[in-house]
């Protein structure tokens, strides 16, 4: 018996150990044998800006034998753990993709990353090229860490053109409005809004714009700050119960929280015209230009900004979202890496084809004086939409789940779930996420 | 007669050791398992006593991680979500995959035919089987209105009561075919002798079945469930993938609690706590089922055969 114990004991040991230390590791990927050691290394995410990434390292290592970059890509979720763990262990890549925010700090904290303040100053055009609203996203405690790589990003209202013509209304300018339109498509046996509850962060987009309308965007700085009791604001409360009211009310689609955004099933039930509209990041009209082209080409989709709420605090030009994604240089890398890595920052990063390129595409590039290039565009009602956004918001909010500290944005996500499927209330959400501040 | 029989084969045992091979031989396996097994086990002890980020220093913490993990609520709601499944999976899997093995075991082609097709799922990678359960189940353009049964279409994921049964239902549907295949195996094993002596007794199929296979199969059943039970404290990608432990917090169980704790909310800390406290859950259970079955041993499974 003394003897069987000892064994099972041992293989449950062992059964239990590997499972967990299975779970841990999964550190370097495949690596090109070609490549050379020295070269800086690079790692993006799959999707919307890929091909662009990819055909500006291929143009670049033509070009520059000697500095040439070893790429590779993965997919958000994937990499946004797997990029932590590596930089964590210092074998992190040269070129670091990231979104700002409480990331980005974490980073800068623990010194893992370079500051760029010296060759800013060094290349005043690289810091020029940039709108300053944008570039602010990779400034922490005043130095410059990291440089947007792509596109603007904000979240903007999607419709479909043709159901409204169907039951004969306009896109909603107030929430009012937003709230009256709720019924008729009902009626219709249309859904009002698509949203893809399941993967939970699309909901946080309600819930950014209408605290932001509510209450400005000084609610969410005082979250951000860690004030005390911030998320029992009384914007954050009203905001939370506006959503709780619309949902109540069948705002959003069947089923919502179980819609998965992976495979872009929201966005579906907007093209197959099963729902009138979706809040959205400004990247959703890329991959409508890829799966929906009819929908697209037809001029069926409409894009609008996010609708005001009366007697509200917030101005109703400001915006959230990504306002882009950036390039950090790790500061691991060795020497020749990073001259490397800076030239490309220099010269490869925003080109007039890289810039061109991603125009094409229907994204609009954090940079300057684009404005012709965007009027000639096939896109331009969109381009040129989003764009005049960016120009005119008098504030530009980096999505919370990015913003806040990892734990915080864990917390948030999963409370908020619970405030769509009415598990929870909002003095609970607040309470709950309260406890997290300073976390 | 069992009892007289008992000290021979435990005299073997003692005899057989002494005689063996060396006990160097056990050397490379106890060096492997030391390394990746207890080792990175007490990294994750020592790590509970600790604050670190993943990125920066790691600081000492005393008891502070320790606090965390155990006076979250999340914690016991992960608790809880677990023993659900556990329990569940049991009541759910062990029937079904007895009766299956039971059925397949038999010498009929046809038999052989759907043994094959229900390992299939067996055969699929966790994710895989998440990814295509989180199309099937889309409310909009999953199995109910493809196949045009509204029934089907369903808040699956998104309902905090459907979605325990959806999970239970997945990890069934992946899993049953491979205690299926260890009963079946436990099955051949009875001497044909029993069947045939029963039935001169006069014995019918279903008195057979409860009489001869069912206690026959007792240690089949205690692995089978021990696996099960050790299964649910170590289900992640499946879960992970079909809900990633949503709505809310419904299906976040210990071993996601664990993962979310550490590479989303990075607070190594507070999962490597988390971390000891499934190693403890799943030795202990793991001991309670052994001891379930060997308690009574003098109940042997072949003898008189």
């Amino acid at each position: 018996m003394k003897m069987r114990t000892t064994t099972s004991l041992i293989s449950a040991a062992s059964a239990i150990t590997l499972a967990l230390s299975l779970s841990a590791c999964g550190s370097s990927g495949p690596q090109d044998p070609a490549a050379d050691s020295a070269s800086p290394t690079m790692w993006a995410l799959t999707g919307s800006s890929e091909k662009i990434f990819r055909s500006s390292v291929e143009d670049w290592n033509k070009a520059n034998a000697d500095d040439k970059i070893t790429q590779e890509f993965f997919a958000n979720d994937a990499y946004k753990t797997k990029v932590r763990t590596a930089v964590g262990a210092g074998e992190g890549p040269t070129f670091i993709y990231g979104w700002g925010g409480g990331v980005l700090k974490s980073y800068v904290d623990a010194g893992h990353v370079s500051d760029l303040d010296e060759f800013l100053s060094e290349n005043p055009e690289v810091k020029d090229r940039y709108i300053p609203s944008v570039l602010e996203n990779g400034v922490i405690d005043g130095k410059t860490y990291a440089l947007p790589n792509n596109n603007m990003q904000p979240i903007v209202l999607y419709y479909n053109k043709e159901v409204f013509e169907k039951i004969g209304a306009e896109p909603p300018k107030t929430w009012d409005d937003l709230m009256a339109l709720v019924p008729k498509f009902n009626d219709a046996g249309i859904a009002p809004f698509s949203l893809a509850g399941q993967s939970k962060w699309p909901n946080l987009m309600w819930l950014e714009y209408l605290v932001d309308r509510v209450g400005g965007p000084e609610v969410f700085q005082a979250i951000l700050d860690g004030e005390e009791n911030a998320w029992s604001d009384p914007a954050v409360i009203e905001a939370l119960t506006m959503i709780q009211d619309l949902v109540d009310a069948g705002g959003f689609v069947n089923g919502f929280s179980s819609i998965a955004a992976d495979a872009g099933a929201d966005s579906a039930l907007l093209y197959t015209d099963k729902a009138a509209m979706m809040l959205h990041g400004g990247w959703v009209y890329q991959n409508l230009k890829n799966d929906a082209p009819e929908f697209v080409e037809s001029g069926e989709v409409g894009f609008t900004t996010f609708p005001s709420v009366e007697g509200g605090e917030g101005d109703p030009a400001n915006i959230v979202g990504n306002p882009a994604n950036m390039w950090s240089l790790s500061s691991t890398a060795s020497d020749k890496q990073k001259e490397s890595a800076l030239k490309y920052l220099k010269d490869g990063l925003f080109s007039e084809e890289y810039t061109q390129a991603m125009i094409d595409s229907g994204a609009v590039p954090a940079v300057n004086g684009i404005e012709d290039q965007l009027a000639a565009s096939d896109d331009k009602d969109f381009v040129q939409f989003i764009y005049g956004l960016a120009q005119d918001a008098p504030s530009f909010q980096l999505s919370w789940d990015q913003a806040l500290s990892p734990a915080q944005g864990d917390a948030m996500l999963a409370n908020l779930d619970q405030i769509f499927i009415g598990e929870i209330t909002p003095e609970e959400f607040a309470e709950n996420m309260n406890a997290t501040l300073g976390k | 007669m069992s009892t007289l029989l008992k000290p021979k084969p435990a005299m073997k045992v003692r005899g057989a050791r002494a005689e063996g091979p060396s006990a160097w031989m056990v050397v490379p396996a106890l060096v492997f398992f030391v390394t990746f097994a207890v080792v990175p086990l007490l990294g994750v002890l020592f790590l509970s006593f600790t604050n670190w980020n993943g990125l920066g220093a790691i600081t000492w913490a005393g008891l502070d991680s320790w606090r965390t993990a155990l006076t979250d609520s999340v914690t016991l709601n992960a608790l809880i979500v677990t023993v659900k499944i556990m329990v569940y999976s049991l009541v759910v899997q062990v029937p079904i995959s007895l009766l299956l093995g039971v059925f397949t075991a038999g010498n009929q082609r046809y038999r052989a035919v759907l043994a094959v097709l229900y390992f299939v799922p067996l055969l699929l990678s966790s994710a895989a089987v998440a990814i295509a359960f989180k199309a099937l189940l889309d409310p909009n353009f999953g199995m109910g209105p493809g196949l045009g049964i509204p029934v089907l279409a369903q808040n699956w994921l998104g309902s905090a009561d459907l979605v325990l049964f959806v999970v239970i239902f997945v990890i069934a549907w992946q899993f049953v075919p491979f205690h299926t295949l260890i009963y079946q195996g436990g099955v051949r094993q009875i001497p044909a002798s029993f069947y045939e002596a029963a039935q001169i007794d006069g014995a019918g199929r279903v008195q057979q079945f409860f009489h001869i296979t069912l206690p026959q199969l007792k240690y089949t059943i205690i692995t089978s469930s021990t696996l099960m039970v050790l299964g649910s404290l170590a289900y992640f990608d499946l879960i992970f993938v079909l809900t990633a432990g949503g709505p809310g917090y419904a299906t976040r169980l210990l071993p996601l609690h664990m993962y979310l704790t550490g590479f989303r909310a990075n607070d190594m800390g507070a999962a490597s706590a988390l971390g000891v406290i499934l190693v403890v859950i799943g030795l202990g259970l793991a001991l309670l089922l052994q001891r379930l079955g060997g308690n009574s041993r003098s109940a042997s499974q072949l003898e008189g055969a």
